[in-house]
């Protein structure tokens, strides 16, 4: 086995004189961007900090100290959101799934589950979510009927469901529908039935294809959780307009915002990651 | 009854019809391809080579006509579909692996899920198969890992697993780089030598001329001339016969 | 390398951005305080100045808008405190104490404005559009540091609700309902009184509405709803017809009392209390609390 030539190589003096030049150039925009960032920074800062009512804005937004005491039972209180958070993403996978295959079946004979199934879908993304959890959380137990589930947590789930289901079922539809058909035409050729295709080489591929806008979606469902305490649960939400209530300290808000944002950023980065194996992110940077 | 049987055409195709919307592409096709035989089908863009192959495993539904398959009407909508297609095995051109699926497991999936073979023993025989085929090693391979060739090959191995009675190939080297074509095609020449029945929509002329015991020339939704390879090649009668070969051997490829 | 360049400069910048607002923040104090140097609690009556009793006239007193006096409640408004849901027809006990300290300071009917102001937002530490706002809102020491409050015009009592079938509707003392789900809206001194003097075994429920709190009830998702007297006959009378009062809450050493709200420092604060205690005093409040709130007094007190 010859070494390949490469092995050998040295830039010549044209390519070092290139590699010279863009390295000034990278440089100097590097600086650009520094200085230029100090500056609007430092004017934000100077601007913000003289306004009048900073110091207040700072005492009630930014207390530390508050915002730290608060953090305990925030963190106590997260616990139903993540409970309410996982059940729903199950239970919205599972119906999004059968949905989306009943959307997508041939023939004249399914056309009732078809247009149940669609019927269903603009309904759950036409109402607004309120609208489901004030309906689902206190009219269903209205009805007085015995073996209907009652408390707050269920029904908040099965209002999140009923919602979120609509919306993933779509996505999930796309990404079945984007799978090429000749796709379908091998599976079938080798004699799989249309739910044997469907199940180990349509689906699996269509889901790949849409992993991204999907978790968009369940990052989405994590933040309305907090839709929960309108049935009275004491979740995070609620605890820091508690907290707020008490002290009229807005940190709390800041606190329960952040406790979001760490819930959701490994999801986030996860569906990035995601999107780059499967090719979603563009080559390289140009010159 | 045995010589009934032996002198029966495999596969027979009477005044096949198929039309999309006012687009007529099969006009009353008939051929007949006898057992062992191998029929290649040549003929412009949109003479219905490729429509052809796909009603005949039923992946299209035909307006009118019958095909028969060891004497059995499977146009017949009693027909079990999925069970036909298991007896005919068909290459098309390209996207024929599943991306998401190893090697080995495309070729399995079939045999496992249609056929009810346990999973050891559907792996013994894909792995013979793709020995036969000249890509054992690459059994836990990502489609996506395989030149075009490779795949194609992997293609036709996973059609062989179920043991069709027939064979179609769908232009199944159109897609390749030129290089790859070969390997493709000793792999059909071989399948061809073994025994297999097969119908081969393609292109490629002058493999036709060897491999091809019929040569069916495909025009206007019916086969306009057909006869050995070297009537048709050597001695169209047809006019539109010699239009198109004499614009393929412009175009160099006879 | 040059990412690296760039990242400590972004560090660098941030360092400086954390640096500045440390700095602004202890300089330049020049806002309205918002700690509440005195009154501990706003019960305390007439500290007013002796020059108030001349200048709370219409045309001294400095309201929202001028000759005006803009008084504020929240929508829905609830019996017996309003009637109707319209405040200006001068009907149910809030609405008759706010016309009545209307004209106590002179001011004719027609010359008071209503507008509509949440619950929550009364009791932030926020300045207020209005002059004063009238809306079940009990006088706390905390709620004191961020708002100006009149004296007392009615004592409150907080009374628990339950469905006549509930097991809790024989309670006679507070450990009956250690085991019972309760419920109160969010922020208010009835959700205190749970979590305070009841104490029970699950935590409260809590609700952004007293509707949403009455329909949980009747819906049976919580055992008990907590809210003040006057409003717990009301819901047994006229909302939900099968629930009934299980009892009240004591009062303890420092009753309850409902308080109208001013901003903070408002110039209207010792007129306003000046008008409630002479209603107190000319006998005017407790004929209006007999002619709107006439059951007070007939739920057994929780031991």
């Amino acid at each position: 086995m010859t070494q390949p030539e490469a092995d050998s190589w040295q830039p010549s003096q044209l390519q070092l004189d290139r590699i010279r030049y863009r390295r000034s150039r990278t440089r100097r925009s590097v600086l650009i961007a520094l200085v230029s960032t100090v500056v609007v920074l430092g004017a934000i800062v100077l601007f913000v900090g003289h306004a009048k009512g900073w110091p207040d804005t700072q005492k009630s937004f930014f207390d530390v100290r508050a915002g730290w005491d608060g953090l305990g039972a925030q963190i106590k209180a997260l616990w139903l959101n993540i409970q309410i958070m996982l059940i729903s993403e199950v239970c919205v996978l599972v119906f999004g799934a059968i949905i989306a295959l009943l959307r997508t079946l041939q023939g004249p004979v399914f056309f009732p589950l078809r247009m149940l199934a669609t019927v269903y879908v603009d309904l759950f993304r036409g109402i607004p979510l309120l609208i489901v959890i004030y309906l689902v959380v206190f009219g269903i137990p209205s009805l007085h009927i015995s073996y209907l589930p009652k408390g707050s947590f269920t029904l908040s789930i099965v209002a999140l469901t009923l919602t979120y289901t609509a919306y993933v079922a779509e996505v999930m539809r796309a990404g079945i529908q984007s799978v090429h058909p000749s796709q379908a035409s091998a599976a079938r050729s080798l004699g799989l039935t249309h739910g044997q295709s469907m199940r180990y080489v349509i689906f699996p591929q269509g889901l790949r294809r849409v992993l991204p806008p999907l978790l968009n979606d369940f990052v989405s469902l994590q933040k309305d959780t907090s839709l929960v305490s309108i049935g009275g649960a004491i979740e995070v939400v609620l605890t820091a307009l508690n907290q707020q209530s008490q002290d009229f300290k807005f940190v709390h808000y800041v606190v329960a915002a952040l406790i979001f944002v760490a819930l959701s950023v490994p999801l986030t980065r996860l569906t990035d990651w995601i999107a780059r194996r499967q090719g979603w992110v563009s080559g390289g940077a140009i010159i | 009854m045995t010589s009934l049987t032996k002198n029966r055409p495999l596969l027979s195709i009477r005044d096949l019809r198929k039309a999309y919307g006012s687009n007529v592409v099969l006009n009353g096709l008939s051929l007949d391809a006898a057992e062992h035989s191998c029929t290649a089908l040549i003929g412009a863009s949109g003479s219905g080579k490729s429509t052809l192959l796909r009603c005949i495993n039923l992946l299209e539904v035909v307006d009118d006509g019958v095909v028969e398959l060891d004497g059995r009407d499977i146009t017949d909508p009693r027909v079990n579909a999925n069970e036909v297609r298991t007896k005919v095995g068909i290459v098309f051109q390209a996207y024929n692996l599943f991306p998401h699926l190893r090697v080995l497991d495309n070729v399995t999936l079939a045999p496992r899920k249609v056929h009810k073979v346990p999973k050891a023993q559907a792996e013994d025989e894909a792995l013979a198969m793709l020995d036969r085929v000249g890509l054992r090693d690459k059994a836990n391979a990502r489609p996506d890992d395989l030149s075009g060739g490779q795949q194609q090959r992997v293609a036709i191995a996973r059609a062989l697993v179920t043991k069709p009675r027939v064979m179609l190939f769908d232009e199944v080297t159109s897609a390749l780089d030129p290089e790859l074509v070969g390997e493709v095609l000793e792999l059909i020449r071989e399948l061809s030598a073994d025994g297999m029945t097969m119908l081969l929509a393609t292109h490629e002329m002058s493999f036709a001329r060897q491999v091809a015991d019929r040569v069916c020339f495909l025009d206007g939704g019916r086969v306009l001339e057909h006869g050995t390879p070297e009537q048709v090649f050597g001695d169209p009668q047809q006019p539109r016969t010699r239009q198109f070969l004499r614009r393929i051997t412009d175009a160099g490829r006879l | 390398m040059h990412r690296r360049l760039a990242a400590a400069g972004l560090l660098a910048a941030a360092t400086l951005t954390v640096a500045g607002c440390a700095s602004s923040g202890g300089s330049g104090a020049t806002g309205p305080s918002t700690q509440s140097s005195s009154s501990s609690a706003g019960v305390a009556p007439a500290t007013t100045s002796s020059s108030a009793a001349a200048s709370c006239t219409p045309a001294t007193m400095k309201t929202a808008s001028a000759n005006t006096l803009t008084v504020a409640t929240d929508s829905p408004a609830y019996e017996p405190w309003f009637v109707d849901d319209k405040p200006s027809n001068g009907k149910g006990y809030e609405s008759a104490v706010a016309y009545a300290v209307a004209k106590q300071l002179g001011y004719s009917d027609s010359q008071v404005k209503w507008v509509v102001a949440s619950f929550n937002s009364v009791v932030a530490p926020t300045p207020k559009n209005y002059d004063f706002d009238i809306n079940e809102v009990s006088i706390t020491p905390k709620r004191a540091q961020g708002v100006d409050f009149s004296s007392g015009y009615y004592d409150v009592a907080q009374a628990v609700v339950v469905l006549k079938s509930s097991k809790y509707a024989h309670a006679t003392s507070l450990a009956d309902l250690h085991g019972a789900k309760l419920g109160a809206q969010q922020g208010t001194t009835s959700l205190d009184a749970i979590n305070n003097d009841i104490k029970p075994g699950t935590s409260p429920a809590e609700y952004p509405t007293n509707n949403l709190a009455v329909q949980a009830l009747k819906n049976g998702q919580i055992d008990g709803l907590v809210v003040d007297l006057p409003t717990a006959f009301y819901v047994t009378s006229a909302q939900v017809t099968d629930a009934t009062i299980a009892g009240q809450i004591p009062a303890g050493s420092n009753p309850e009392q409902f308080g109208l709200v001013l901003t903070k420092g408002s110039s209207l604060t010792p007129c306003v209390t000046q008008a409630v205690n002479a209603l107190r005093q000319n006998g005017t409040l407790e004929k209006l609390q007999q002619k709107w709130l006439a059951q007070a007094g007939n739920a057994p007190v929780l031991k």
